[in-house]
């Protein structure tokens, strides 16, 4: 169980280092203990903490010697990390309407009828593994493999915001108006509670939160 | 730094003549009259909020932007106008003193040549002009009494391109709030200011890494050893190069993972891109190596044309 997680601890520049994991799930395990250690006051000097789909960066080492940061990739990778517990972290609920363009489509790969695409999708328990692309944009993990589908052949020119969407592992919410190659299974009721630089966090779906869509009707 | 209460005594000082200190309410104003082709609002950037999706942004000469600061005796963080090629000209509708400095170029107030690089009095109502870049891309042009005071996004007052956060570019009549004229005026600072000028060679010291390994032995070699120029489609998210391709080793996408300001990221063409401050928070295509923030000043105020070589650091 205690056994250090297998890690590669890889430069970045004079002020970086970047952890790399072996799966997404060591991925979001690592970042999880990379902020409960450093909640703890156990990683001064690291300004940002940036989860990616199987690396975690620790950023803004300023000032740190290349001895400095050998020390902490050794460290990095002597840590035992604790399994992913994905009942923790903040949780919330996005009201859905599921009419997406993209919706028969992706029934079609999942081989159910077109309403049942709601049902599979909302009753997923997703995470955000990290944020990328735009302010406020998660890319939440959960969806069984068997659901994964692949992004758009032609991308969108212009994806409204509060758009739901779907590409490969991952699903995503459109925070304001944008080009976009994955699917569109629906629409956020209230796409502004996505970004709000006056909220802490700013980002509703910042990584680490736990994730559930709830299906609703189209109002009129 | 210089702080704003070190700033000298009254003998010291460049004080403008035709205002009683204090007597401003709140803050000034100032009027675009000239935009120029992109003219937007920067401080020392939005840091620490990388996990979010959220660029840094901030100054791209940030020397630059410290020492025009530094001149005016406004704090080490105070917001600048950042101008690119085609310059800027705004109109106060106080009495200010302003510096022009970063690329240079030719400065005027109301038509009358002033200086570059230094601090110079800007009357109420008149019309300071920084003109197009002379050498150099990325001028900056920044005003006594704290700089400009846009409502900060996330700690910054910095307009981030690639996410529309923090003000927009400058148009043509757009009005910017800026700090009141300072009680104490500004200090008459003894040093002549170092300016750095536009590289005639960009020589940017690289250390390999994350993602080297994905590319091949003389890919490696090419990058240190081959001829790059600076792309005319660089822009505040990333300066572009025109040269040999990097081979790669490895085919298909790396998984989106976090990137560092100055990664020297390889897109599907092979033609190196080193992220400036505007740069994607995480992205797709393998990054060789790094290049030490340091460097990126001169990279801010090199033209496209000009011969970029990266050397081993």
């Amino acid at each position: 169980m205690a056994r250090p997680a297998p890690v590669r601890v890889l430069p970045a520049g004079r002020e970086a280092l970047l952890v790399e994991l072996d799966s997404a799930e060591a991925a979001e395990a690592f970042h999880a203990e990379v902020v409960r250690r450093r909640a703890r006051g156990d990683l001064p000097g690291v300004r940002e903490v940036v989860p990616g789909a199987r690396t975690v960066l620790l950023d803004g080492l300023a000032g740190s010697s290349d001895a400095d940061r050998g020390r902490l990739a050794r460290a990095l990778e002597s840590w035992t990390v604790e399994p992913l517990h994905r009942a923790e972290g903040p949780r919330t609920e996005i009201r859905v309407v599921y009419d997406g363009p993209d919706l028969a489509e992706v029934a079609g790969m999942w081989g159910v009828a077109p309403q049942e695409v709601a049902a599979l999708h909302s009753a997923t328990a997703f995470r955000v593994a990290f944020c990328g692309f735009a302010p406020g944009f998660g890319y939440l993990t959960g969806l069984p493999e068997h659901l994964h589908v692949p992004r758009r052949a032609t991308p969108r020119t212009r994806v409204p915001a509060g758009a739901v969407a779907l590409a490969g592992p991952y699903t995503g919410v459109y925070p304001r108006p944008s080009p976009g190659g994955w699917r569109l299974v629906g629409r956020m009721e209230d796409p502004d509670r996505l970004w709000d630089p006056a909220r802490e966090p700013a980002a509703l779906l910042a990584p680490g939160t736990r994730v559930r869509f709830v299906p609703v009707e189209a109002h009129g | 730094m210089t702080a704003p209460d070190e700033t000298g005594t009254a003998s010291g000082t460049v004080r403008p003549d035709a205002r009683a200190p204090g007597s401003t309410d709140g803050a000034a104003t100032l009027t675009v009259v000239r935009a120029g082709a992109l003219t937007t609002v920067q401080d020392g950037g939005r840091t620490g909020w990388a996990h979010l999706g959220v660029a840094r942004a901030g100054a791209l000469d940030e020397p630059a932007r410290l020492l025009a600061n530094r001149l005016l005796g406004n704090d080490p963080g105070a917001a600048v106008l950042e101008t690119t090629m085609t310059g800027c000209a705004v109109r106060a509708d106080r009495d200010m003193v302003a510096v022009v400095g970063g690329a240079v170029c030719r400065v005027t107030v109301d038509g009358r040549p002033a200086a570059w690089g230094a601090p110079v009095r800007v009357p109420a109502g008149a019309v300071l002009d920084a003109g197009p870049a002379l050498s150099g891309v990325r001028g900056c042009l920044a005003f006594d009494g704290g700089g400009l005071l846009p409502e900060p996004v996330l700690g910054s007052r910095s307009a981030d391109l690639l996410s529309g956060l923090g003000p927009p570019p400058l148009h043509d009549g757009d009005e910017l709030p800026v700090g009141r004229a300072p009680e104490r005026g500004v200090p008459a600072l003894p040093v002549a200011a170092p300016w750095p000028g536009a590289p005639a060679v960009l020589v940017l010291p690289v250390r390999l890494g994350p993602r080297d390994a994905w590319f091949t032995p003389g890919a490696l070699r090419t990058l240190f050893t081959a001829a790059y120029r600076v792309s005319a489609q660089s822009n505040r998210i990333g300066l572009r190069t025109e040269g040999p391709a990097l081979a790669r080793v490895r085919d298909g996408e790396l998984p989106s993972e976090g990137m560092v300001l100055g990664a020297v990221q390889v897109p599907p063409d092979g033609r190196p891109v080193v992220f400036l401050n505007d740069h994607p928070t995480t992205g797709g295509y393998p990054v060789v190596g790094v290049v030490a923030a340091p460097a990126l000043a001169a990279a801010a105020q090199a033209a496209p044309g000009t011969p970029v070589r990266f050397v081993p650091a």
